[in-house]
């Protein structure tokens, strides 16, 4: 086993390794830690200081939580998609830890997207839920992640779950954007007449700038998460093999 | 800096998202003292990765 | 015999027999459609709104509903694994058994839906239109469903898991379906265009379906 991680030593074949996986993460967490914590604080100082909507007023504030929420919703679905590509087409070993430990993870900024949504609507359309063609296609994407996640539990051996669930994915992910288009199509078919602008024709500078921000500290959140939720997943087989091991030896094989 | 007449609905909505994100944080750390609590038993009833008592198993499989 | 036809006309006529569940989808569809009057009242014009609506949402259950039928009986009594080990490729043999589950549990569903259409007080055009877009719409219900059969095929204890994996892989069939049974109706928009999108939607189905049932079959047999 190798005990050292050369610095070249990046490529993903070799990071196939979860040993040296693990040793990766726990470098690179740290940093990653602190650049998350970091471009929060700025972020945050800048919605803050974000001046009212002439049409929202302050309420758009809470875009700053609910647009990058719906991104990473996406952003995550997308990310285990490759994982599933990774792990039927080219059996990468930790294809499938990345893919489980993600779901629960884009779960929970879908259901953020969907509550800071319907924060949103009430102060803006007079009630917390409206089927919307944005709201509403996140919630069948928030059950998309449910049933997902039901699979990855009720499967009991991992490499069979990781296929399942892999197969799964690019199926939703193939569904995704038929899903968006229909949800479109029924939504204007059934939309009163008022439509809803985002901040006026075009987002103010003043605006978008701590969106970006936020957007990018939540990618960072997100990855951090990501690999410090892959780290423990790895451990957690390892801890599931040794037991096997145990219960071999138990029965005096 | 006022929030505007409709402040309650920004204060909820970012404290939701402090509640989730913290509920995500504390799920990964809390898993992560988990597994090392059980790794170390484990390791203490001296069933090592190499396995003392049994076949060692490649550390490359996952499952 | 072709292999693909043999499939066929054996899942045809094991469905049909004691035990096979074929009409059980038919009877599901009235059960449910009676319900909705006792939810919603007797309003026979709110009825007669809805009703579209209502005929394709028990299609839709119904249809969920009999979904472990396609792999489950294979897979216990070991036919699944012959299959697997034939010589006639997985996707075809699939559709063949997809094609069949539709025409033992789909087309009922469709051919009850003219006298379902009447206790919900529907017109003639629109019972004409519902008729048309769920004999469209159904064999997408059918081949979206296969992922999930094929999925839960490997667990045991799969229970509802099945219909909740396909019911947000079903929404755009649902959507466009009902979609284009109201514009028949009442439409602003056009029936062609609704309706084609269902088209489209079955025929996308009809490929992404099997291929991902195949490889799940597949998966779950390593």
């Amino acid at each position: 086993m190798n005990t050292q991680t050369s610095a070249q030593a990046l490529a993903w074949i070799d990071l196939a390794n979860p040993t040296r996986f693990l040793t990766l993460v726990e470098r690179v967490l740290p940093w990653l830690v602190a650049a998350c914590v970091g471009t929060f604080a700025v972020g945050l100082v800048q919605a803050f200081f974000a001046p009212d909507d002439y049409q929202q007023g302050a309420t758009v504030k809470i875009m700053f939580i609910h647009v990058p929420s719906a991104w990473l919703a996406m952003f995550c679905w997308g990310l285990m998609s490759v994982a599933a590509l990774g792990t039927l087409v080219w059996r990468h070993p930790l294809a499938d830890v990345a893919a489980k430990v993600a779901a629960p993870i884009g779960a929970g900024f879908t259901f953020l997207c969907l509550i800071t949504g319907s924060l949103w609507g009430r102060p803006m359309w007079g009630t917390y839920w409206v089927w919307d063609a944005r709201l509403t296609s996140v919630l069948v994407l928030f059950l998309m992640y449910l049933g997902l996640i039901a699979l990855w539990r009720t499967v009991e051996d991992p490499s069979r779950a990781g296929r399942a669930a892999a197969i799964l994915t690019l199926v939703g992910a193939i569904n995704l954007p038929i899903i968006k288009f229909s949800v479109d199509w029924w939504n204007t078919l059934h939309q009163p007449a008022s439509v809803f602008r985002l901040g006026g024709p075009t987002i103010d500078a003043s605006i978008l700038a701590p969106l970006l921000w936020m957007a990018l500290a939540f990618t960072l959140l997100f990855l951090t998460l990501h690999l410090a939720a892959m780290r423990n997943e790895i451990l957690r087989r390892r801890v599931r093999t040794l037991r096997l091991m145990q219960a071999h030896a138990a029965r005096g094989a | 800096m006022t929030l505007g007449p409709h402040a309650d609905f920004i204060i909820v909505a970012y404290g939701m998202a402090a509640i989730v994100v913290g509920a995500l944080i504390a799920w990964v750390l809390f898993d992560y003292g988990a597994q090392k609590r059980l790794l170390a038993d484990l390791e203490a009833r001296g069933i090592g990765r190499r396995g003392s008592e049994t076949k060692p198993t490649a550390d490359t499989r996952s499952a | 015999m072709n292999p693909l036809a043999a499939v066929f006309f054996r899942d045809m006529r094991i469905a049909v027999r004691v035990g096979g569940g074929a009409l059980m989808g038919v009877l599901f569809f009235l059960a449910v459609i009676t319900l909705v009057p006792f939810a919603i009242g007797p309003d026979l014009a709110l009825l007669r709104r809805i009703g579209p609506a209502i005929l394709w949402l028990g299609a839709l259950l119904a249809s969920l509903l009999a979904l472990d039928r396609l792999f489950a009986g294979d897979h216990e009594d070991g036919s699944l694994d012959l299959i697997l080990l034939g010589r006639a490729p997985l996707e075809l043999v699939v559709i063949a058994k997809a094609l069949a589950h539709w025409v033992t549990t789909g087309l009922p569903l469709v051919i009850a839906s003219p006298v379902l259409g009447l206790f919900l007080n529907l017109e003639p055009l629109a019972i004409a239109a519902v008729m048309l877009t769920l004999l469209v719409g159904t064999p997408a219900l059918t081949f979206i469903g296969l992922v999930g059969a094929a999925l839960a095929v490997m667990l045991r204890r799969g229970g509802l898991l099945l219909p909740v994996l396909v019911l947000p892989l079903a929404i755009p069939v649902l959507i466009f379906g009902v979609s284009a049974a109201d514009a028949a109706i009442v439409g602003p928009v056009p029936f062609g265009t609704p309706l084609a999108i269902l088209c489209a939607l079955t025929l996308i189905s009809l490929v992404v379906g099997p291929v991902a049932a195949a490889a799940a079959l597949r998966q779950g047999s390593e």
